[in-house]
């Protein structure tokens, strides 16, 4: 009851005409800076955040929590319209999106994409509210073996349950694990897989030698996953269709009435269990500390895919695989507030400018912001402000849909270079460098032909994001373990006689990844079995 | 038709003037190097530890006061112990718009990492900002109330004893090796991203201490999550006045601070390194500064120029010794 007092206080805060101002200014800001390749909610809140100072601490969180809604939304549009994630957050919307758009439903998936997000952002907001306090206290009892043990339940959903070749698919992790290892190694501060000698680094300017020490530099930086999706997704997807169509592509024309739109979101009723699922598999990933919206939406995918009846479908278009992805993205942007307002830690780079901002302002994030009497005005004011973000992001998002359905109307012709100069910028820019131009276009090229051999994408992009976090978070286990395996089932080191001490939250995902990882196996051996008794 | 002639020249000599006026003006302006572009503030740690935290503080005294035309935006390059921040500040030589937000792994990594060939003396020194201070840190789950407790309890558990704390060969760690030589102690360290992850990780439970600054560890402390044992400073802590200090239990040579300094790249412009010694001079004298440094206890300490050099050069002597004896 006092939750409710509190986040009715909270309203009222939110319908001041400054903050519902802000709420729209954000919003809109945010579906712009989402739907540019590129351009993320990162790059939205960093450019914007000097503005906040003029208004505010309250009104200010609102225009980024706003903006932040926004950019979840206008992330699908790109990855709809042009197969190219808008924001690392709709990687996974491209998967199903873009083929729909392809077959000239890019109407249906941008509805379907947008209230799925509207469905996600409210579902979390809910237990959001509902659960804050608690739940902090839960994320708290994540330490490395549950990070590493959920890192391995989301690797063995894709072997377990994805549909493709078994081999192709363990064959595309690998490979991601792989590129993922490039760089830096957080642990010993050693280089790896740099592609030179480290101490090539050091001062050569001149000869021929300079080259190969930028080239080792820009490894040294780490493979950004936004350079390989922007390369599979964009690149290869662009040379894909110009090869299967001959240019020759035509859209039948779009239904964008607001009748359609109505009917639209009325057939959107028999994949509601799936955005159910995708909210909340996307907030919880969302609590976790060190996950985010990223991982939430393609870890939603995956799951979505094998719980489906027809998982072969997957990826050729269908709207359960658009509203899985963007209702988790939704709810996990929602959700990675959590350990940001009562952890003080960041579960995704947005907000950590989002913390920034707060420290600025003077508040401190940490377990006191929601118990200190001060603070509340602050807390309850965002979370209810999220409410109106929610609605207003849906009402502007179905209103631009004409827009941005325009967009297909354009010749394929014209739109593959459009498409290529925007992957070179969306490249470039998170860095400012070439080196990730030219990866991102090898990517690019490599992508197309695993392609044509059917290996599957998904899995490698999820390992490039999963990777360095399972493997961060498995050798911190081992390290306070003393390198023995028992840490990741119980709390306790068994003592000699002991078999079993108290089981940790650890164990559970464990057993799931096991199940999940000999799923295959046994319904090969069913499958033998049937055959020969027919 | 005359008289619209003599307007035109009329126009033209004012155009001519109003150009004059303009480069006049910028080239007072060009007297006083501005920079023309956002400033890169790189901090050599994640986003979550004490130096991210005070990037964005800096950050956010420089953009409210208007201390300068461009905004300062913090970029966290935390890989390998700071290394990845090292090389990137060598590679942006001669550049006026990076300056680097240092720890003690300034002096830490490029001893251990010599491969990276990194010269800390080529760097240009800007001003140091503030001491750090460290604490022993226990959950409060534990019966562990000082330090005796707290040595008898690792020598119980050994090698099981696990220590939390940010990078591999990093002031935590080199505080944990003090700490194993003095009381003649054996604890598994293990490295994580940022300080701010590693509070968490005590408050959480899932490791035994850690030798966290005050401000990581405050707002646990505060949720009544964890304990503070004993402090790596020569004087209590306003912060916390009933926190014993190493010194007064018997252990002199038991004192350490984190330095939080501002460097440019090798090779930064003159005009560039006076402006942010500048600017940075405003930050240490504004309130907010002052407000913070008191809460957090921090000891402001401004020096700059050739007297932060000489003193970076000391640091890095007092490391080496510090890591041979880690290596042994």
């Amino acid at each position: 009851m006092e939750t409710f007092w509190h986040l009715m206080d909270g309203f009222v805060t939110s319908f001041e005409l400054i903050n519902l101002f802000m709420i729209v200014l954000g919003v809109v800001a945010g579906l712009f800076v989402g739907a540019m390749p590129g351009l993320g909610s990162v790059n939205g809140v960093a450019i914007l955040l000097p503005i906040t100072f003029i208004v505010p601490p309250t009104s200010a969180i609102i225009f980024l929590g706003a903006l932040y809604y926004g950019a979840m939304y206008g992330g699908a549009i790109s990855s709809i319209m042009l197969g190219i994630p808008g924001a690392s957050t709709a990687v996974a919307t491209t998967f199903d999106g873009r083929p729909m758009a392809l077959k000239g439903q890019a109407d249906t998936a941008l509805i379907a994409a947008a209230t799925a997000s509207f469905f996600g952002g409210t579902v979390s907001i809910i237990l959001f509210t509902l659960f804050a306090p608690p739940l902090a206290d839960f994320a708290l009892s994540f330490g490395p073996p549950e990070e590493f043990a959920l890192m391995l339940m989301a690797f063995a959903t894709f072997v377990g349950l994805g549909g493709d070749s078994i081999l192709k698919t363990l064959f595309c992790i690998s490979f991601g694990l792989v590129l993922s290892a490039v760089g830096l190694d957080i642990l010993s501060g050693e280089p790896r897989l740099v592609f030179g000698n480290p101490s090539y680094l050091a001062g050569l300017i001149t000869g021929d030698k300079y080259y190969l020490a930028e080239f080792t530099i820009g490894f040294m930086r780490k493979i950004s996953f936004l350079v390989l999706a922007i390369g599979i997704y964009g690149i290869g997807e662009m040379l894909w269709t110009i090869e299967t169509t001959k240019g020759g592509i035509t859209f039948s024309q779009a239904n964008v009435t607001l009748r359609g739109i109505i009917r639209t979101i009325g057939a959107l009723r028999k994949n509601i269990p799936m955005m159910t699922f995708g909210s909340l598999l996307g907030f919880f990933v969302g609590i976790l500390p060190a996950a985010g919206a990223t991982p939430g939406s393609l870890m939603a995918y995956g799951m979505a895919k094998s719980f489906s009846r027809n998982p072969q479908a997957f990826g050729t278009g269908i709207v359960d695989g658009v509203v899985a992805p963007e209702s988790a993205n939704n709810a996990a942007s929602t959700g990675s507030m959590l350990p940001m307002l009562t952890l003080g830690i960041p579960g995704s780079p947005t907000t950590a400018i989002l913390l920034g901002g707060m420290i600025a302002w003077g508040l401190t994030p940490g377990p006191t912001l929601f118990s200190e009497v001060e603070t509340q005005e602050f807390v309850w004011g965002l979370i209810a402000s999220l409410y109106v973000a929610n609605t207003a992001a849906l009402v502007f998002n179905l209103a631009f849909i004409p827009i941005f359905v325009m967009v297909l109307k354009m010749p394929f012709t014209i739109l593959a270079p459009v498409i290529f100069l925007l992957c070179v910028v969306g490249g470039y820019v998170p860095n400012l460098n070439m080196h990730d131009v030219w990866l991102m276009l090898i990517f690019g090229l490599g992508g197309y032909i695993l392609r044509k051999l059917a290996y599957p994408m998904a899995p490698i992009v999820l390992a490039i994001v999963l990777g360095p976090l399972a493997e961060e978070s498995l050798r911190q286990s081992l390290s306070i373990s003393q390198g023995e395996i028992w840490i990741f089932f119980m709390m306790e080191k068994p003592l000699p006689d002991q078999f079993f001490t108290e089981p940790r939250i650890a164990l559970l995902f464990v057993i799931m990844s096991v199940a999940l990882f000999s799923f295959p196996l046994v319904k090969m051996v069913l499958n033998a079995r049937k055959q020969r008794q027919s | 038709m005359n008289w619209n002639f003599i307007k035109s020249r009329m126009l033209m000599r004012m155009a001519i003037l109003a150009v004059c006026a303009v480069f006049l003006g910028a080239s007072y302006a060009a007297a006083q190097w501005q920079p023309r572009k956002p400033v890169e503030f790189v901090v050599m740690a994640g986003k979550g530890g004490g130096a991210g935290k005070l990037s964005r503080l800096f950050q956010a005294i420089i953009q409210k006061n208007n201390f300068s035309n461009q905004p300062f935006t913090p970029v966290y390059k935390s890989g390998g112990s700071g290394a990845e921040a090292l090389v990137y500040m060598r590679q942006k030589r001669r550049d006026s718009h990076t300056i680097l937000l240092t720890l003690n792994s300034f002096f830490t990594t490029p001893l251990r990492q010599k491969n990276l060939g990194i010269d800390i003396e080529t760097f240009s020194p800007i001003a140091r900002m503030a001491l750090d201070t460290f604490i022993l840190w226990v959950n409060t789950d534990t019966t562990i109330m000082n330090l005796n407790d707290w040595v008898a309890a690792v020598k119980a558990k050994g090698k099981s004893w696990n220590m939390a704390g940010t990078g591999k060969f990093q002031e935590d760690q080199l505080l944990t090796n003090i700490l194993e030589a003095t009381f003649d102690l054996k604890m598994t360290y293990t490295p994580y991203k940022g300080g701010g992850t590693v509070a968490k990780n005590l408050a959480g439970n899932h490791t035994n201490s850690t030798v966290n600054n005050p401000a990581e560890q405050d707002s646990w402390h505060k949720a009544g999550k964890t304990r503070p044992l004993v402090a790596f400073t020569p004087e209590r802590l306003g912060m916390y006045p009933d926190v014993p200090t190493f010194k007064e239990l018997g252990y002199d040579g038991m004192t350490y601070y984190m330095q939080r300094s501002i460097i440019g790249p090798p090779q930064m412009p003159q005009e560039a390194v006076d402006y942010y010694i500048g600017v940075f001079r405003k930050v240490h004298e504004s309130a907010q500064w002052i407000a913070h440094a008191k809460k957090k206890s921090l000891f402001r300490d401004f020096i700059t120029g050739q007297e932060l050099k000489s003193y970076f050069l000391s640091e890095r002597d007092k490391h080496r010794v510090l890591l041979a004896k880690i290596n042994k």
